[in-house]
């Protein structure tokens, strides 16, 4: 086998020692080459030698060795001495095999083991030691790294001459090896004195480099390789002798830096300073720290600068984090998210600053709009107006805002996602000015889908103000009346033609969908199909009629088939319809009757609208009207003056209808009947009479009709669902648990209600069979009390006598 | 269900009102009970309707003024309890024979005498619980009739309630009187206004938590109470 002897390659770096001869010496080891004591002669000779070699004594040998060594030493010292000659080093190791391979008694190897050892001890006493000992601070610093790297130098070299025991001796004893023998020494001897005296040196210089000063990081780094390499393969020395202490100074170098800060410094300006500081003992972890300090010294030091003040930092009066997000400082809440995502539960404070200060702004908005609201006249309250649209908006817009903060600042954290929903959850559950946020919801999705609302907009600007609106949805906890008003809404839009584009209305329907399930849309989507089903119908009818002139009634009728159950509920066959729409009806029912046995039609006279054209003397008018304003017209054709009661007995409609068409055709502004007497409202004794003289510069005008308000019928629809599902519930745990606890009842309600969209409503006992597909519920726990207390009453539940607690199930 | 069927348990006593048949084998043993049974019967056609063979509203009024008491008094309560009246306004003989000769009274002045030593009875805790239950029965006046109204129950809470837990009684009634979610009171809610004054601090109220099964009425009488404190 072939080695080589090389000094460590590194070593040139370093230009303290003398340069050692690089030797590059084959030798076979197995054939020990004879040097020195014996002569070289011929094979036959050398054989014979082997056997009659001349035994080398301790005292004999040792003194050629010691001779070797203080040249070693003196090269160390730099002292002049020529470099070894490989004849010189196959000598010295020649005589440490020859000692070593004599018969006993003359097998010197612990000897020389021994010597081995004592060559160090000796120079480290003599040379190393004293030179240490005169030095201090930086100087007794580069000392250490000189004495160690020629140390290293000297282990390397003694140990290749003495290599030989480390090949028999000391493998068959299980001895300490002569590389770990020779650092050893100087680990007992050099560092086991001097490492307080180091790790003194070396925290002061780094406090002096905190501080702003220049210090020569290189020699750090040496000086703490030393640290490590010492250990041998084992941290320990550089974990307890160096880096405990480190921390520890560390920390208290923060504290007393944190505790002037905190007082002088603004939150913004402490935060600059913090992260500067952890960024600056990252650096000295990468300049001269052993890697595995990094975690350790970070900690320390943000527990110190931020842990230790981070609610006197948070809460600043002028500066801290609410000033922050009030002066919409999106920087410095950036780095105060960088910095308090480090420390253990440090978000929870600024996320929930964040809620507060999101809640803050978002509840001012409702008061703002609520103080518009009051300031309105009275009458106008019920009706969600323009400010209320604007209060919508301005929850977008403040949405919008702070989900950016989220995503930019607080880099999406899930805390912060949490804040913001709770903190929407607050104040989009308020309402405004007695309109719940469902209704503004939905009727702020109204004006932008229906044609000539108060939004205009772009394609791609609707597209995105729906995403908002859904997203919105999300926070609001009465998602069922949302799409009670919702369909409401659309019903009106579909039917009247408002709608303004069937891409945004299928849009939002997507949306809703994704995010509230297949059985919150399943209705509306059922609309917006049988719209586009009935034009079809309407054109089969018109080419039925085209077929069929016969019976063609002779006015143009459009009729708009739906199907029972996806719209809202209206009011149906109330009207007595005038003999002319009659023969209309008459007509499309024999035309369905083709098309459909076992379907029956129901008509909705509330929904339908008419042309007629008026004679009035000054010119001929075309007026557009609700059917049921053209039905009270064409009264008038029959009678010239008719009373307030004769209109509603030939009408067949409520007071309320009555009152509401009657005012629209002589009190508001296109006055088709006179009144008397003439007053602004209208009365049961009042009589109406064709207003001939009427004109217009129009030659077409439309009548409004204005809507009946749906708000309380819609709210109270909602809540009778809901307290069917929530009686339904308890009944169906009741009924299979037989008898429950108070607080079992209500969790496994809560749980089956919110269910409820997932799992088809089935049919529960005979004194429940509704059907719900239409509810999102998140019921309160009042309202399941409150329903527990009613069924009581109906006696389907008791209390149980013993434990008031309990309730048992009355079959 | 269950309270009717315990009101009936409740009636179901082996006595025959024709024939006071129960009272033969008493006769049998002491003649003094039998005069006694004479006397209290004779009391009671003192007041009786003759038609009816009950005494009637009018009855109780003119038995009340010779007991000298007022007919709203709680006492009177305290008696139909104890002769286990069914119909308010009305005694039939069988009760009022139960009620009398349990208070050993075949007298007005014996009864009268004997009122104070009813009082004492009503106010043990065992009695107390089941006289407070009755008197929400005994209001129940029409067939099928579940609840009371808020104004009788809270005649009825002062009436019965009042001169042990008056604090207690004047802020429910207060309440009562200012809150527009209920109408009626169940009797779920009525013995839960017992245990209320029972258990929980007043007017602390820091034992009360409304995650318990108490009736929402008393939730929200205690959120009431609170806000006001606050």
């Amino acid at each position: 086998s072939t080695f080589f002897l090389t000094t460590a390659t590194s070593f040139e770096a370093f230009p303290t020692p003398p340069p050692l001869p690089r030797v590059s010496v084959s030798i076979d080891l197995r054939v020990p080459i004879r040097v020195g004591f014996g002569r070289g002669g011929s094979g036959a000779q050398r054989r014979m030698s082997m056997h009659e070699r001349k035994t080398i004594d301790l005292e004999q040998g040792w003194e050629f060795m010691q001779k070797g060594v203080t040249k070693l030493k003196n090269i160390l010292e730099g002292l002049p001495e020529p470099q070894f000659s490989s004849e010189d080093y196959m000598m010295l190791y020649t005589t440490i095999y020859n000692m070593c391979t004599q018969k006993p008694p003359h097998d010197y190897s612990q000897q020389l083991y021994d010597k081995y050892r004592e060559s160090f001890q000796e120079y480290i006493t003599s040379m190393v030691l004293p030179s240490l000992r005169e030095k201090h601070d930086e100087f007794m610093l580069r000392e250490l790294v000189k004495r160690w790297l020629n140390h290293k130098v000297m282990v390397r070299w003694l140990s290749r001459f003495f290599h030989y025991l480390d090949r028999y001796f000391i493998a068959r004893r299980s001895l300490p090896p002569l590389n770990e023998v020779g650092l050893t020494c100087f680990r007992d001897l050099v560092y086991q004195e001097i490492k307080g005296k180091v790790k003194d040196a070396v925290i002061s210089l780094i406090d002096q480099e905190r501080e702003g000063e220049q210090i020569d990081r290189a020699l750090l780094k040496n000086v703490l390789d030393i640290f490590v390499e010492i250990g041998l393969g084992n941290m320990d020395c550089y974990e307890n002798d160096f880096e405990a202490d480190l921390l520890k100074d560390t920390a208290a170098y923060y504290s007393r830096k944190a505790s002037n800060w905190i007082l002088e410094d603004s939150c913004p300006d402490y935060m600059l300073k913090a992260e500067e500081c952890l960024k600056r003992e990252k650096d000295r972890v990468a300049h001269y720290l052993h890697s595995s300090s990094e975690q350790k010294l970070l900690e320390k030091v943000q527990h110190e600068l931020l842990f230790a003040y981070a609610s006197q930092l948070l809460e600043k009066e002028h500066s801290g984090c609410h000033a922050l997000l009030r002066d919409d400082k999106v920087d410095d809440l950036s780095r105060m998210y960088r910095l308090f995502c480090r420390i253990p539960r440090g978000l929870d404070p600024v996320s929930q600053i964040f809620k507060q200060h999101v809640t803050a702004e978002g509840t001012a908005l409702v008061k703002q709009a609520e103080d518009v609201a009051s300031n309105k006249k009275a009458e106008k309250r019920d009706v969600v107006g323009l400010q209320e649209q604007v209060f919508v908006r301005k929850v977008i817009e403040l949405h919008d805002k702070y989900l950016s903060y989220v995503n930019d600042c607080f880099q999406n954290h899930s805390l912060f996602h949490k804040a913001l929903k709770e903190a929407f959850e607050v104040f989009c559950n308020k309402g405004v000015a007695g309109s719940s946020s469902a209704e503004l919801l939905a009727t702020f999705c109204d004006n932008i889908l229906k044609k000539g609302g108060s939004e205009k907009l772009s394609d791609e600007a609707i597209e995105e103000t729906l995403e908002k609106v859904v997203r919105l949805l999300a926070y609001i906890s009465d998602k069922d009346l949302f799409a009670e008003f919702y369909r409401k809404k659309l019903a009106r839009r579909l039917l009247f033609d408002k709608s303004a584009n069937d891409d945004h209305e299928r849009s939002i329907l997507t949306k809703l969908k994704q995010q509230c399930g297949g059985q919150f849309t399943s209705k509306m989507e059922g609309m917006v199909t049988d719209l586009t089903l009935a034009r079809e119908n309407q054109s089969n009818f018109e080419d039925y009629l085209n077929i069929n002139p016969q019976a063609n009634p002779g006015i143009d009728l459009t009729v708009t088939v739906l199907t029972t159950g996806f719209w809202p509920s209206y009011k149906s066959f109330d009207l007595n319809l005038p003999a002319e729409m009659v023969k209309c009806v008459e007509v499309f029912r024999e035309f369905y009757q083709t098309k459909t046995k076992h379907r029956k039609l129901t008509w909705i006279y509330s929904l339908g609208t008419c042309n007629l054209i008026g004679k009035f003397e000054p010119k001929t008018m075309e007026l557009i009207v609700t059917t049921y304003q053209a039905a009270a017209l064409l009264l008038f054709n029959a009678s010239d003056r008719l009373s307030y009661s004769e209109i509603m007995a030939q009408l067949n409609l409520t007071d309320d209808d009555v009152i509401r068409l009657l005012h629209s055709l002589s009190c508001a502004k296109y006055k088709i009947l006179n009144k008397e007497p003439y007053t602004k409202s209208i009365s049961p004794n009042d009589v109406f009479e064709f207003n001939s003289k009427f004109s217009d510069k129009m030659r077409r005008i439309k009548i409004p009709l204005p809507p009946v308000d749906e708000k309380k019928k819609v709210i109270e629809d909602v809540d009778k669902d809901r307290r069917y599902a929530i009686d339904a519930s308890i009944v169906r745990i009741m009924k299979s648990r037989k008898v429950l606890g108070h607080q079992q009842l209500v969790m496994e309600c809560v749980e089956q209600l919110g269910r409820m969209f997932k799992t088809a409503f089935t049919y529960i006992s005979h004194r429940f069979s509704c059907c719900l597909e239409f509810l999102i519920l998140q019921p309160d726990f009042k309202a399941i009390k409150k329903r527990i207390e009613d069924l009581i009453t109906r006696e389907y539940l008791e209390r149980d006598k013993d434990n008031p607690n309990l309730f048992r199930y009355l079959a | 269900m269950r309270r009717s069927s315990t009101r009936k348990t409740g009636s179901a006593l082996p006595v025959n009102p024709s024939s006071g048949s129960s009272d033969a084998y008493r006769s049998a043993s002491s003649k003094a009970v039998s005069k006694e049974v004479e006397r209290i019967d004779n009391l009671f056609y003192a007041y009786a309707d003759a038609s009816s063979g009950l005494i009637d509203p009018e009855g109780i009024e003119s038995f009340c003024s010779d007991l000298e008491v007022d007919y709203t008094d709680v006492r009177i309560l305290m008696l139909a309890w104890k002769m286990k009246a069914e119909k308010q306004g009305y005694f039939t003989l069988e009760e009022w024979r139960r009620g009398l000769k349990a208070l050993h009274a075949d007298t007005i002045s014996k009864l009268k005498k004997s009122l104070s030593e009813l009082e004492k009875e009503v106010a043990r805790p065992t009695n107390f619980s089941d006289f407070y239950s009755y008197s929400f029965r005994y209001c129940l006046t029409e067939d099928k009739q579940k609840c009371i109204d808020i104004e009788s129950a809270c005649e009825l809470l002062d009436l019965v309630l009042g001169f042990q837990f008056r604090p207690q009684v004047d802020k429910l009634v207060e309440y009562l009187k200012h809150q527009r979610d209920y109408k009626v009171i169940n009797m779920d809610q009525w013995t839960s206004f017992l245990r209320f004054c029972n258990e929980i601090n007043f007017l602390s109220l820091d034992n009360y938590d409304a995650e318990l099964a108490w009736p929402l009425i008393l939730d929200n009488f205690v959120e009431w109470i609170r806000e006001k404190q606050s």
